[in-house]
């Protein structure tokens, strides 16, 4: 989420900055943050490159090429299509997560270390038994946790949780 | 619309110091990055589909169990001083406010309540950006306030969820729990004794990220850094911020060392830098913030050393949201300019330290 705010480096300019310049000039590197108005007198009006996308784009390359089936695919939902997301960092819509599961469950795995989910569990709307017998697990786990670091307040709102999804007369 | 006339004092809670270590952990904060199921994710999505789920998301707000006093803000709406404001005291990121590009988004909005340490992005990268800003480190507490706010409005809401991968975020980066948790601190004692990047080291071993004030990419100004964990997928939410409050225990203590051997070996001269920093900040007529935040530094770290009597790190904080540039010129009613502000800054600082402090008096000798 958002950080405190720098202020421009340009003259006299206190604009929050969202330019971050880096030149080398005569052997020596300057780096400058700059506002964007400050940034275009100064001849600069493109965003510099993201460097997640840099990063993302280095780990999907060896060993996790995304394969003929992902390479030519594009998400039925939004269009979005691999090489794309390679290049951008980001993906289209939550469709896309099961448009490119087989690459994204290899490029988890290299970002994270781990491409299962063990946290909070999410209960749909039209959630169903299995949905919701993953939920309570989720929720045991958690109030036991609460209950170690001693956070009673916690633990009971979880109790109150877990009441509401449990079948009636277990 | 200028939100802030009624109620001034959003995003303004963890000012207050309230929290265990506040002199050296400005805050603590939990953010939870979230989508509606069904939508294409903001960078994709048309205006049509951002207003869309900033109507869900509003009449969700309404149903669930929000604070109360929780107002839906739309950015468009706001006056630019506004937007600046909401900018310095974190509640919205730069990209949320359209300062990036041709103005903000249609749908993009905060949702906050006065005094409340929670608050929604709404239409940021992600459909939902929650977060909880508290006092101090106190990971857990962060972490069970935005998980609260989370159960609140996911109740109303058909979120994007995935019985594998977790919360499912524009950026793999985020996937999982959509949780990042970080720390802000300030650790003059370990740059003074050249500690500091063997500290830093060791935080990004055991895959925790560390960044400057400015966020992203930014260096460090006046000695303050920002901890968080880097990974998202694979481990619980209590495991990653509890690990996070482990290591960030782990730093503070560090620090407490380096403060003490400074103390000890250079004590004269380090008291020396406080004053000199305190001097300043006191009878300066000029200051910029760049230049704020470095004397700041010294001044927090005399404040904490219980080296600067009657000064409270809570002055100090305030000190440091209140004199960025377009809270100044909300002070002064008008747009101030380069060289204006930075008079009405040091007025601003020398009217507080002369109010909040006794006149100082030197230790042996003074």
């Amino acid at each position: 989420m958002s950080d405190p705010v720098r202020t421009c480096d340009g003259q006299g300019c206190e604009n929050p900055a969202s330019v971050h310049l880096t030149q080398v000039v005569d052997n020596k590197i300057s780096v400058q943050f700059l506002c964007e108005s400050c940034a275009e007198a100064k001849g600069i009006s493109e965003k510099p490159d993201w460097a997640v996308s840099d990063f993302l784009a280095k780990l999907s390359e060896p060993g996790a090429s995304p394969g003929a089936a992902t390479a030519g695919k594009s998400c039925s939902s939004c269009s979005l299509t691999f090489d794309r997301f390679r290049e951008r960092g980001r993906l289209g819509c939550p469709q896309c997560y099961t448009t490119f599961e087989g690459s994204l469950r290899r490029l988890l795995k290299r970002i994270h270390g781990a491409n299962q989910h063990v946290g909070k569990v999410y209960l749909p709307p039209d959630a169903g038994t299995a949905e919701v017998g993953r939920r309570l697990d989720g929720l045991r786990r958690r109030l036991q946790h609460a209950v170690e670091v001693e956070d009673f307040e916690r633990a009971a709102v979880l109790r109150d949780q877990i009441r509401e999804l449990e079948p009636a007369g277990s | 619309m200028d939100h802030l006339g009624t109620a001034p004092d959003f995003g303004l809670g963890w000012l207050d110091a309230s929290g265990p270590h506040s002199d050296i952990v400005l805050s603590t904060r939990v953010r939870l990055a979230r989508n509606l199921h069904g939508y294409p994710y903001v960078a994709r999505a048309r205006d049509d589909d951002r207003e869309t789920i900033l109507g869900a998301v509003s009449r969700a707000a309404e149903a669930g169990e929000m604070p109360p006093g929780t107002v839906v803000m739309p950015i468009v709406e706001m006056d630019e001083r506004t937007r600046r404001i909401f900018l310095e005291r974190r509640l919205i990121s730069s990209d949320l406010s359209g300062r990036g590009g041709s103005g903000p988004e249609k749908g993009a909005a905060v949702i906050a309540a006065p005094g409340e340490p929670v608050s929604i992005m709404v239409n940021e990268e992600d459909h939902l950006r929650l977060q909880s800003l508290v006092s101090g480190l106190r990971v857990m507490e962060a972490w069970s306030l935005a998980d609260q706010i989370d159960d609140a409005l996911g109740t109303g809401l058909h979120l994007a969820y995935h019985h594998d991968f977790g919360y499912l975020t524009s950026c793999p980066t985020n996937t999982g729990t959509g949780l990042r948790a970080s720390a802000l601190v300030h650790l003059p004692g370990l740059v003074l004794t050249k500690e500091i990047e063997k500290v830093l080291k060791g935080v990004a071993q055991v895959g925790l990220t560390v960044r400057g004030l400015y966020g992203e990419g930014s260096d460090v100004v006046g000695n303050f850094f920002q901890i968080s964990n880097q990974t998202t997928l694979g481990k619980s939410e209590e495991d990653l911020v509890d690990h996070l409050g482990r290591i960030v225990s782990t730093v503070i203590q560090t620090e407490i060392q380096a403060r003490q051997v400074l103390m000890r070996d250079a004590g004269s001269v380090t008291e020396d830098k406080i004053w000199r920093a305190y001097g300043l900040l006191r009878y300066a007529r000029l200051l910029s913030y760049k230049d704020l935040m470095q004397l700041l530094s010294g001044v927090r770290l005399g404040a904490s050393l219980k080296l600067l009597p009657g000064l409270e790190v809570v002055t100090l904080n305030g000190i440091m949201m209140f004199s960025q540039a377009a809270h100044l010129d909300r002070a002064a009613g008008r747009a101030l300019s380069g060289p204006e502000r930075q008079a009405h800054r040091a007025s601003y600082v020398r009217r507080v330290l002369s109010a909040e402090s006794k006149p100082p008096t030197s230790g042996a000798g003074g």
